[in-house]
């Protein structure tokens, strides 16, 4: 870096302009190639706080179908920004490609550099490179299929009437989250084939599903055998159960689960990498601004600006502060990403201990290799650090219902660091958090009954608001639904039906 | 490479539609929120807008989550004094450190409400939804005495100061060239000839004259005539009469207790916002009444106390001669509302059955009677009820409590399905 050229200070704000921006954006994309973050396009969209609000209740969808509950949300959102009670985000930035990024017009020049660095590098960054992205979503074709979505409903809603879609809509978002594939990659295709296949599934999909009811009997029988059991081996994807086997269902319907069940799909990566992602983009924006003081590009009011935000960002309560809701992405992400580049860099004995295949190595091969092949659970897995749980004094709480007292089951020192670490990732395990519920059989010689499985994570029993669920299934399956419980043994401990005449 | 795009300017109403489905939606709930509202919050302020609560169970989304119990082991930050293997005693519910469920409202117990801002037109839509004005059709036609006055063109008569001058003095300008244009052609043509140094004595002499008379005749065409004289126009339209009057009618003898005008007023109140939605002026009248009926304010009409008995029929004459003498019927909208317990003297009954049914209901676009009593009906309910069957703008309602006079007030002018 050259003095002479170095020294010369950027725009300072408070106001900004857009040429403002474009400068500041310029520098952060030099040291943002200096650090090797490899990104999409940015697209960056100036938007008002109302617009804002907007963003906020379609749920990261910038082209979102219309439903009551993203009117809800809006309303909610409305309600407490207008009484204070909640600031609205700096910004929001979409998984696409390009990367559009929505920034408030309300940020000061030193907010607007910083949520640059923040969404338009580092979530960039990360929605590009981090492997569950890169096999879940597909960031070129999503704009186009929202908008598919959009239309489609909009059509569907046309034909059919608006309470017809919202009803299914009611029912397909109840089971939302039991519409993601884990264990196949989708594959990626175009607005244009997506059209085309959807008229091609339409009637293939019905032709199949007839294929299984089929009501004519068989000329040439079989040999029965009643212990097959359909389908063959339980089914998670609820959702695509449904849309490939329910029997009533019309083929827009059918096209209208799958809708549902894609969008689940492209932000289930998004859940599953809350504190890396906001870590990573976190670790960058401190990282790139503090490359920008250094170069002599801003000044130190500037700098104290971005600091105190940045400070609020990554503010971790204590679990007894009248402010702690858990456990702040930011605050862990942020300290985590840092203390890998120390391990790097300084590593301590305990460090080399710990870690003795990253200490000591290059700080930013380390961080990449972290955040491109990790996703919350194993991230924490593999580098929570015990001078991390020691600075955080992780402590560990037992809470088993058939014992009178919660015990402290570890705190943060040598014989705690391991069951903490093993702990805090099992708590960012998806499949420990949402109920395990899979498809288990279906009646197909019967009554058609459709009965679902759930398979408790330690004792833990169902939220009494199943059977409202189970109605929505039913209005999916159109026949009888029954949930069963199964306790530890395997055996099925309680069931839940839904009546007929309740569900509607 | 990194584009910036302003979307400020792009519409802000994105969520508007979401926004009505979900209004949609509740309809129910939120109809039943505003007539809540209608019968409970203070009546100044029934114009503003409304916060409407629903309850949350009402609009739950319910997906399958993990109930309370089993065995958790979670780890928080910041410890302060625990050691491994200590034992604390469970927390209360809604503690810090049961973070597993932060959202007890949803569980269905806590019996949390909803509540949004609907704004007033949003408020009065749903107050006064599928009702209507009756009789407002056929009278409309009859009635339409109220012109207003448009431009339409130009005339060639008027009064002077109508008079356009931009068109008046192109008429002149073209009058002027038609008449004077062959003439000016051929005094050029003179003038050509008169140039010419060989030209004849006698020739010449003869070319003089008619310059002369040329000139003569061209000055003689008058620079501006009647003929060119262009008036703007205007036409009288008939419209819509816009403007109401509604006549408010109390009875203040000493058995109408403050309970019972409360009622009233409330119930004055709701046909006055009606009104505003149809008409854009209305005058308010109020007549209050014991033996004798005067016209008063507002204040004194609501909140003076008087005593004594009861003669109706005083505010009927009263509200007649002021029809007579301020709102003629061609030009006004009249509505008339009387509240009173029921109580008048037994033989005025039937006067004010006869001066109705005579004089004001042939003027007026509706009245209506409200009584609010929980006895049983006396004279004057009775013959109103007959004075009901004979014409159409005449009902009545018995209101009991707060609670009747939104129900009621739909009765009275619920649409009527053709």
């Amino acid at each position: 870096m050259t003095a002479a050229k170095g020294k010369q200070l950027l725009p300072q704000g408070p106001d900004w302009t857009f040429e403002h921006l474009q400068a500041y954006d310029d520098e952060i994309k030099r040291i943002a190639k200096h650090y090797r973050l490899d990104t999409y396009t940015n697209q960056i969209e100036v938007i008002t706080a109302e617009q804002m609000m907007d963003a906020y209740s379609s749920v990261g969808m910038p082209i979102g179908y219309n439903h009551w509950s993203f009117g809800k949300k809006f309303i909610q959102t409305e309600q407490t920004y207008k009484r204070g009670q909640m600031g609205l985000a700096y910004e929001i930035v979409i998984n696409s490609d390009p990367c559009i990024a929505y920034l408030m017009e309300e940020n000061t020049l030193p907010m607007q550099a910083l949520v640059i660095a923040h969404a338009c590098y580092g979530h960039n960054s990360f929605f590009k490179n981090n492997y569950l992205f890169k096999a879940w979503t597909d960031a070129s074709s999503i704009i186009d299929y929202f908008l598919f979505a959009k239309n489609y409903i909009a059509k569907c809603e046309e034909t059919y009437g608006i309470s017809e879609v919202e009803d299914l809509l009611d029912s397909c978002h109840a089971l939302m989250n039991y519409g993601v594939d884990r264990y196949q990659r989708p594959q990626a295709i175009s607005l244009s084939e997506e059209i085309q296949r959807q008229k091609e599934r339409k009637e293939y999909l019905q032709s199949q599903v007839n294929e299984l009811w089929r009501t004519i009997p068989n000329h040439h029988p079989t040999p029965q055998n009643d212990s097959e059991r359909f389908p063959s081996e339980p089914q998670e994807n609820l959702l695509y159960f449904i849309e490939k086997n329910a029997p009533l269902l019309e083929p827009w319907q059918r096209e209208i689960v799958r809708i549902v069940r894609k969008i689940s799909q492209y932000f289930y990566p998004q859940k599953q990498t809350q504190v890396m992602n906001e870590g990573w983009a976190t670790f960058w924006h401190y990282t790139i601004m503090q490359h920008l003081f250094d170069d002599g590009k801003v000044s130190d009011s500037f700098m104290l600006e971005i600091l105190h935000n940045h400070t609020n960002v990554v503010a971790q309560p204590a679990y007894n502060s009248p402010y702690y809701s858990g456990i702040n992405p930011y605050a862990l992400g942020f300290a985590m990403f840092t203390d890998i580049r120390r391990i790097c860099e300084q590593p301590t004995e305990e460090d080399k201990y710990w870690f003795p295949d990253i200490a000591g190595s290059n700080w930013l091969d380390t961080l990449h290799f972290a955040m491109e092949n990790f996703k919350d659970e194993s991230f924490i897995g593999q580098f929570l650090s015990p001078k991390l749980m020691r600075d955080f004094k992780f402590f560990s709480v037992l809470d088993d219902d058939s014992q009178k007292h919660l015990t402290i089951s570890a705190i943060h020192n040598e014989t705690g660091y391991r069951h903490i670490r093993e702990r805090l990732s099992q708590q960012y395990n998806l499949s420990n958090i949402e109920p395990n519920i899979q498809v288990y059989s279906v009646d197909l010689k019967g009554d058609r009954s459709l009965v679902l499985q759930y398979v408790p994570h330690q004792h833990t029993p169902l939220h009494k608001n199943k059977s409202e669920v189970l109605k929505h299934l039913h209005r999916l399956w159109g026949f009888n639904v029954r949930l069963d419980e199964l306790n530890s043994a395997g055996k099925v401990a309680s069931s839940t039906c839904v009546p007929i005449a309740s569900a509607s | 490479m990194s584009h910036f795009i302003d979307r400020r300017l792009n519409g802000k109403n994105k969520s508007a539609v979401n926004r009505q489905r979900f209004m949609r939606r509740h309809t129910k709930q939120i109809k039943q929120a505003v007539s809540g509202a209608v019968s409970n919050r203070s009546i100044q302020d029934l114009q503003s807008s409304e916060s409407i609560s629903i309850p949350t169970k009402d609009l739950t989304e319910p997906v399958f989550q993990q109930g309370q119990g089993g065995v958790h082991d979670r780890v928080h930050p910041g410890n302060d004094n625990f050691i491994a293997g200590d034992k604390i005693s469970r927390p209360q519910q809604g503690e810090g450190q049961g973070s597993g469920d932060g959202q007890a409202s949803d569980s269905g117990e806590g019996e949390d409400n909803f509540i949004f801002q609907i704004s007033n037109d949003e408020y009065l839509d749903l107050i006064f939804e599928d009702l209507a004005l009756p009789n407002l059709e056929q009278k409309q036609q009859a009635k339409l005495t109220q012109t207003k006055t448009y431009r339409a063109g130009y005339t060639s008569d008027g009064v002077a100061s109508n008079i356009n001058l931009v068109r008046s003095l192109q008429n002149s300008l073209l009058r002027r060239t038609a008449l004077a244009a062959s003439k000016k052609r051929r005094l050029k043509e003179v003038e050509q000839a008169l140039a010419d140094e060989n030209l004849a004595q006698d020739r010449r002499q003869a070319l003089q004259l008619e310059l002369e008379n040329l000139k003569s005749r061209i000055k003689k065409v008058p620079f501006i005539d009647t003929f060119d004289l262009k008036f703007n126009n205007f036409v009288q339209k008939p419209v819509p009469n816009s403007q109401a009057v509604m006549f408010c009618i109390m009875d203040v003898s000493g058995s109408m207790d403050q309970a019972t005008k409360e009622i009233a007023k409330r119930f004055f109140l709701l046909l006055y916002l009606f009104l505003t939605r149809s008409y854009k002026e209305i005058d308010v009248v109020f007549i209050r009444h014991h033996t004798q009926a005067t016209e008063v304010d507002e204040q004194t009409f609501f909140y003076s106390q008087e005593t004594g008995g009861t003669i109706v029929s005083s505010a009927i004459k009263l509200m007649d001669q002021i029809i007579q003498d301020r709102y003629p019927s061609n030009q006004w909208n009249i509505y008339a509302a009387q509240a009173s317990d029921g109580d008048n003297w037994a033989e005025d009954s039937p006067i004010c059955s006869k001066i109705l049914d005579e004089n004001v209901l042939s003027l007026i676009r509706y009245f209506t009677y409200i009584e609010i009593t929980h006895r049983p009906h006396q004279t004057l309910w009775r013959e109103y009820e007959q004075l009901a069957q004979k014409h159409e703008h005449f009902a009545l309602q018995n209101i009991r409590n707060v609670a009747d006079i939104y129900p009621v007030f739909r009765e009275l002018f619920k649409k009527e399905v053709a």
